[in-house]
């Protein structure tokens, strides 16, 4: 009596659980007993596609409007493509600077305790929550010619401020938090036993740094490096401050965007636009797919 | 045994921190490249965070105080001041409604796209500040298609201030969800089905259950959204056409004030955004060292 009683109620929960993943199966979401799901959907969406998606879209048609003979002729303008130039160049320049001294800083957090070290793990955050423009002004003034740094530099003959490097300064700035709170989480959670089992294995400490504990930062640096790198590539405000802004020289795609903008020739500004949107979904895709391979190989990031 | 227990304590005394032999333990390095990193990290944070940082403040008070407050009492840095506020009221509630509904739709159920969803939200972070002013100039501007019904409603959101709130709204709107979204995916959905069992309604469920679950998340979300809506520059300076006294924020307000050679005024602005920024940063530290566990999930940038 008891086993065909069990029988029949696990037969029906057999029936229960099918049911339930045929509706699974064809239903667009997962069912749930938590409610709310289509308003607060809903909501984001329209929000989504109000805010950020139409307004996309409609500098994408404005742009394929002017066809591709068009587009390219105001692409490849020699103007735009050295502010392009300028704009990638000086942003790959300080991301890898910032890999450097980004992982350096991340180690010291991470691996050693000194005084100060709250005051510089706070610090670092800096960059997200300082203005561009305060930035910039502050940057341009300390490493300009009468500043704390730039005046002891430029009795050496250094120049930074309105020099191709203010604008590499600048971009290290904006780029430093991206590596450093990349890398900072990953070496937290590195298992100290790898690097027990290299020294009790013989290797020295160079060899254990660099044979078994770079190669599982290698994820996270790719990681930050995109993301210093991409960001630095739009930034705007805290370079144009420092910058010398010389057209075909030190003048960077956004500023050139500006321009173009208050000249009213919006053609020539999207297409700007979108060889810049182009290049950031591409540096988006990159980084998805360096977190995919290192979740397959690592686990996590 | 008791030996050994004593043994085994003796040993667990030396493991925290810093052993009194640094040299023996094979898995730290020499103290003068401990201390070389070091130094590394402090004149590279100091040279690049805190110098830039102490700048904004000398200079702010280098004409003396009558000056520093006249910078908030002439008409125009009033007015700049009152229109970042007003633009930030409207920004930043807006995106927290937007960022609570999201993470509540992404992180309690399971749906079709929701990774692509969640791509879309981060969207405004990989494009350029001056792109996200762009595409509203494009789509609202004297050369859009909208423009002739927007002219006959007298609607002016270009170089006005709905303008500069759209594109203030575009770059400040993945803040909120961007911190909400992981936190809610590790509570999972445990205590608001534990909830709904008991009798509560879905309001009850979000406001006595999920709510207090995420509320230092959601306040560090809202204050850093609330730092870039107050210092954003690019994208707002593309689309305020800087009407001195009508559309100028507070960030333009600082640039319109370095280009004119009035730098102890510049920096007097500036330093009430450093000064929002150090709140900021002293607010995220006390809220991680406080509540570290329940913002653990947020803590990847």
């Amino acid at each position: 009596m008891a086993a065909s009683l069990t029988r029949s109620t696990s037969l029906a929960s057999d029936s229960l659980v099918r049911t339930a993943r045929r509706r699974r199966a064809w239903s667009f979401v997962k069912p749930s007993v938590i409610p709310g799901f289509g308003v607060t959907l809903g909501l984001s969406l329209t929000y989504l596609t109000l805010v950020v998606l139409i307004p996309l879209a409609g500098m994408a048609i404005r742009s394929a409007a002017l066809g591709p003979a068009e587009l390219w002729r105001l692409a490849t303008d020699q103007r735009t493509v050295n502010a392009l130039w300028v704009s990638f160049g000086s942003s790959l320049v300080a991301a890898l600077v910032n890999v450097v001294f980004g992982l350096v800083v991340a180690w010291v957090l991470v691996r050693y305790s000194f005084r100060g070290r709250r005051l510089l793990d706070a610090i670092v955050d800096l960059p997200f929550a300082l203005p561009t423009a305060v930035a910039g002004i502050a940057l341009s003034t300390l490493y300009g010619p009468s500043g704390w740094i730039g005046a002891p530099l430029s009795h050496l003959g250094i120049k930074i401020a309105y020099t191709p490097a203010g604008i590499v300064i600048a971009l290290i700035f904006i780029g430093l938090p991206f590596m450093v709170r990349t890398v900072q989480p990953v070496l937290e959670e590195l298992e100290q036993e790898l690097e027990e089992a290299a020294a009790t294995l013989g290797a020295n400490r160079f060899q254990t740094i660099t044979r078994v504990i770079l190669p599982r930062l290698l994820p996270a640096i790719l990681t930050g490096f995109a993301l210093a790198f991409a960001r630095a590539v739009g930034e705007y405000g805290s370079v144009i401050f420092i910058a010398s802004n010389i057209p075909y020289k030190s003048e960077i795609a956004p500023l050139l965007i500006v321009i173009r903008l208050q000249e009213f020739n919006e053609p020539a500004a999207s297409a700007i636009g979108m060889v810049m949107l182009v290049i950031a979904f591409v540096m988006l895709l990159v980084i998805n797919l360096i977190q995919a391979w290192a979740r397959r190989r690592y686990g996590a990031v | 045994m008791a030996r050994f227990e004593q043994d085994v304590a003796v040993y667990d005394s030396r493991r925290p921190d810093e052993p009194p032999d640094a040299h023996s333990r094979p898995t730290s390095e020499p103290a003068w490249v401990k201390w070389t990193l070091i130094g590394i990290a402090v004149l590279f944070l100091a040279a690049l965070l805190l110098l830039p940082l102490l700048t904004v403040f000398t200079q702010a008070l280098s004409k003396g105080i009558g000056t520093f407050l006249a910078a908030f009492t002439d008409p125009a840095g009033a007015a700049a001041i009152r229109l970042t506020l007003l633009v930030t009221a409207i920004a930043v509630p807006l995106n927290l409604v937007f960022g609570v509904c999201a993470a509540w739709a992404i992180a309690k159920y399971e749906f079709w796209g929701k990774s692509f969803l969640t791509t879309l939200i981060d969207i405004p972070f990989s494009v350029s500040p001056v792109i996200s002013g762009m595409i509203y100039v494009i789509l609202f501007g004297a050369n859009s298609v909208l423009y002739p019904y927007l002219h006959d409603a007298h609607l002016q959101i270009v170089f006005a201030v709905p303008g500069i709130v759209l594109a203030t709204i575009f770059v400040t709107f993945p803040f909120v969800a961007r911190e909400l979204i992981p936190l809610m995916q590790d509570q999972g959905t445990a205590e608001e089905e534990a909830a709904l069992s008991l009798g509560a309604n879905g309001w009850q469920t979000f406001w006595r259950v999920t709510l207090p679950n995420i509320r230092w998340g959601l306040l560090y979300g809202v204050l850093l959204c609330n730092a870039r809506a107050m210092g954003e520059f690019g994208a707002v300076s593309v689309i305020s056409g800087h009407i001195r006294g009508k559309t100028n924020t507070m960030p333009l307000h600082i640039e319109l004030l370095f280009d004119s050679y009035n730098f102890a005024g510049a920096f007097a602005m500036a330093s009430l955004l450093a000064l929002l920024a150090l709140v900021t940063l002293v607010a995220k530290t006390l809220l991680e060292l406080r509540y570290g566990d329940e913002l653990a999930a947020t803590r990847r940038h």
